[in-house]
């Protein structure tokens, strides 16, 4: 929670000298409320007032970095509870678990599948982020030894797993540089772990068994110590135990600002459902209801992508609606007789289009006009998708190669261009289509059947 | 260090609970006086609904996945709920889609038949919804709601450019109206403040915010439900309808859903994300607080009752 001006302005010297560039020490409080301002520009306000200000204008939850280089993960920073209130803006980091009892061979192709697995959605790439491997061997040399596996294979960002302190350091010695998060100090091994978390400076996760007094304890004593990327795991791991724990640290870290407990928060949905069918809904829940970062014991692509596409939708900004890129776009596989229809490159828009042409079983042409993001409505009163626009659109993406047929099919909201468009693209015939999306079903069978 | 104090919001407002069903088996939706399964914080008194679709007649566009998984059962309407209900389903619901003019532009007595043989042979309380076409829809569902008197279904969908005839229905017959608009909170508002207009009480609608699938604009329904939610706790009344979300339908009809040929292997097999993709369709919107989730495969219909326990049930 951000200071108000009010309170800003109780810690400043009140001399108003003016040596900041404000006229006054109010309107310098004022601007810094507002971050319009640094701190450092007031020459005279006293360290104890400057540490006390600091502190209070540092972000509720903390922005933790797990690995390096460009595939590092970053979550955490959340300013809102509802992502309608602004954007949740760091989208939860997806770890897929790595047995050190496994295999070698099954770890191997398990870290090629996680690690190549990729797909673009609305001109955005979906991956998982990294691997947790778990010292379920209990001995140190596997554990140590399966990370180097991994690391053989792929360069994702790590969490290593384990209660015991000198398994953690033998596989810190090996990646101790690359930041991996450490899993986690508990009330058994809390010394020990804290320990290494400072020794090798990488963040580190806390675990409570017994409640959020427990965790927040823990996360005070770790940050005590003098580790400052920390991550909380609550203990819960049940559908309505852990929506309660996150909402209320949630809660507690933004609205209270209670620092204990203003940290991002990792989650294992595996640990809490009976089967990877079940994993997939607990991790859906965790994703929209304030997890940083999740573990999931199985990965298959059919789990993977909806849940990515999950993770795509909730961390939208709502501010920004995706744009989808202008261009022609095929619905099934059409050829030169199909169906050519076009409409704006809202993404609701495209994708109420094109699940509506995708559903009526014809397959189809679509084009995508360039209307910056606006609706069929908004984009045709905004004058982005008049006449001249759609003609454009029409032969800037080479409509008349992919159709032997001269038909546009126009959206119905948009009927009035029809003469002026006959006019813009000679030898070209439009179809006015209906007003909803959810009518071209019927439309393409009325008009198209032969 | 400070003690951890629970975070309790302090709520005003309360949902409507609104009933459904008839002397046999009743069913109550809404009444929440919190966030969606916040038990620490509030009441609620009764879980989310899983309503399952049923056709009036055997819906040949739907997915091969889907039609197998219910085989014979989708050539009438009455075994088509039957077996919905062994699967779990708390209420049906019936859409009179041979109605449609592109359809078999069925009428009223067909309706009326339809749902007369529905309601005699389950218990289960029912939604009826017509076909989509203002002219038809007030047809049909001004005959499907005398054939349900007595048994309170609720009839839609009511939209902003029709919604008279349906709401006298239910006025007539003490039915419970359906209420859609585009994925906008003042609109939703606004026909819910249109319907008590004329006399229909909160407690007899369910709102339809117009839901969008995981990826198909899932973040706007999802966004809408939770201001409407907020809006309805803070005491707005018009905005405190339980919400009814056409889950099924929207996953079922997206590419991911139906596509088997020339897809990226990230896709993962058909089946598998299907599924996958009607599953979390329906559990981010019971997050963000669908009081009516409408389902299309057994298998989800499942998975999602047993999950709905879980999140009632404080662990």
């Amino acid at each position: 929670m951000a200071l108000t001006g009010i309170e800003i302005y109780k810690h400043l010297p009140k001399t108003n000298c003016k040596e900041c560039g404000q006229p006054t020490c109010l309107a310098f409080a004022m601007k810094l409320a507002q971050k319009g301002i640094e701190l450092s520009k007031c020459p005279h306000v006293s360290p104890e007032a400057a540490a006390a200000l600091e502190a209070a204008a540092k972000p509720p939850m903390r922005l933790v970095t797990i690995g390096v280089g460009d595939k590092k993960l970053e979550v955490g920073n959340e300013t809102v509870l509802f992502r309608h209130e602004k954007t949740f803006l760091n989208p939860t980091g997806i770890m897929v678990r790595v047995a050190d009892n496994q295999p070698a061979a099954e770890v191997e192709s398990l870290v090629a599948e996680v690690a190549s697995y990729s797909l673009e959605r609305v001109g955005m790439e979906l991956r998982p982020n990294g691997f947790a491997v778990d010292n379920r061997s209990h001995n140190p040399s596997s554990f140590a030894q399966c990370v180097a596996t991994i690391r053989a294979k792929s360069q994702l960002p790590l969490v290593l797993i384990s209660q015991d302190p000198s398994a953690l350091e033998t596989a810190l010695e090996k990646v101790g540089q690359e930041r991996p998060l450490i899993y986690a100090a508990d009330s058994h091994n809390s010394e020990g772990v804290i320990k290494l978390a400072k020794k090798y400076q990488c963040p580190l996760a806390i675990r409570a068994e017994d409640g959020l007094g427990q965790l927040a304890e823990l996360s005070d004593l770790a940050a005590k110590a003098g580790v400052e990327d920390i991550v909380l795991d609550p203990g819960t791991r049940g559908f309505a135990s852990s929506l309660e724990a996150l909402t209320q640290i949630r809660r507690l870290a933004l609205k209270k600002n209670f620092r204990p407990l203003g940290y991002p928060v990792i989650t294992f949905p595996g640990e809490g459902a009976a089967t990877p069918e079940e994993e997939v809904l607990l991790a859906g829940e965790h994703v929209a209801k304030y997890a940083n970062i999740i573990v999931l014991d199985h990965f298959s692509p059919g789990h993977a992508y909806p849940l990515l596409t999950l993770r795509q939708n909730i961390y939208t900004d709502p501010q920004k609606p995706i744009q989808v890129s202008p261009g022609m776009y095929t619905i099934g596989s059409p050829r030169d007789n199909s169906p050519l229809l076009i409409t704006t490159n809202f993404s609701l828009t495209y994708f109420s289009v094109a699940g509506e042409v995708e559903a009526s079983g014809f397959p189809s042409w679509l084009l995508i006009a360039d209307t910056e993001g606006l609706s069929v409505l908004t984009s045709w009163a905004a004058g982005k998708f008049d006449a001249e626009k759609i003609a454009k659109t029409v032969k800037g993406f080479n409509a008349q190669d992919s159709v032997r047929h001269r038909k546009l099919i126009i959206p119905g909201a948009v009927a009035v261009l029809r003469g002026e468009l006959e006019d813009e693209l000679s030898g070209w015939e439009i179809m006015v289509g209906p007003r909803e999306a959810v009518d071209i079903g019927g439309f393409l069978k009325r008009v198209w059947a032969n | 260090m400070p003690p951890v104090e629970t975070p309790v919001e302090k709520w005003a407002g309360k949902i409507h609970e609104v009933n459904l069903g008839g002397d046999a088996r009743r069913l109550v939706v809404g009444g929440e006086t919190t966030l969606p399964f916040l038990h620490f914080e509030g009441a609620i008194p009764h879980p989310p609904a899983v309503a399952v679709e049923v056709q009036d007649r055997p819906p040949a566009s739907w997915a091969p996945e889907l039609r197998a998984s219910w085989g014979e059962a989708m050539e009438d309407p009455a075994s088509w709920a039957k077996k919905a209900v062994e699967y779990g389903a708390d209420l049906i619901v019936l859409y009179l889609s041979s109605a449609h003019p592109d359809d078999q532009n069925t009428g009223p007595q067909e309706a009326k038949k339809t749902v007369t043989r529905v309601l005699s042979t389950v218990d289960a309380p029912l939604i009826i919804l017509g076909p989509g076409i203002a002219e038809k829809d007030n047809e049909v569902l001004v005959a499907a709601a005398e054939a349900a008197a007595g048994r309170r279904v609720a009839l839609g969908f009511c939209e902003q450019k029709n919604y008279r005839t349906i709401i006298a229905a239910c006025m007539a017959n003490n039915h419970v109206a359906v209420a859609k608009t585009p994925v906008e909170i003042n609109l939703a508002k606004q026909l819910n403040i249109l319907i008590c207009d004329m006399g229909l009480a909160p407690d007899s609608i369910l709102m339809d915010p117009t839901t969008g699938a995981l990826g198909y604009g899932l973040e706007y329904t999802y966004s809408v439900m939770e201001r409407l939610r907020l809006a309805g706790l803070q005491g707005d009344k018009m905005a405190a309808m339980p919400m009814f979300c056409t889950v099924g339908e929207e996953a079922w009809r997206q590419k991911e859903a139906r596509a088997t040929e020339g897809i990226p292997a990230a896709w993962g097999d058909i089946a598998t994300r299907a599924l996958r993709w009607e599953e979390l369709t329906a559990m981010t919107l019971l997050l963000a607080g669908a009081d009516v989730v409408v389902l299309r495969h057994p298998q989800v219909v499942q998975r999602i009752k047993a999950t709905i326990q879980k999140l009632m049930t404080k662990e």
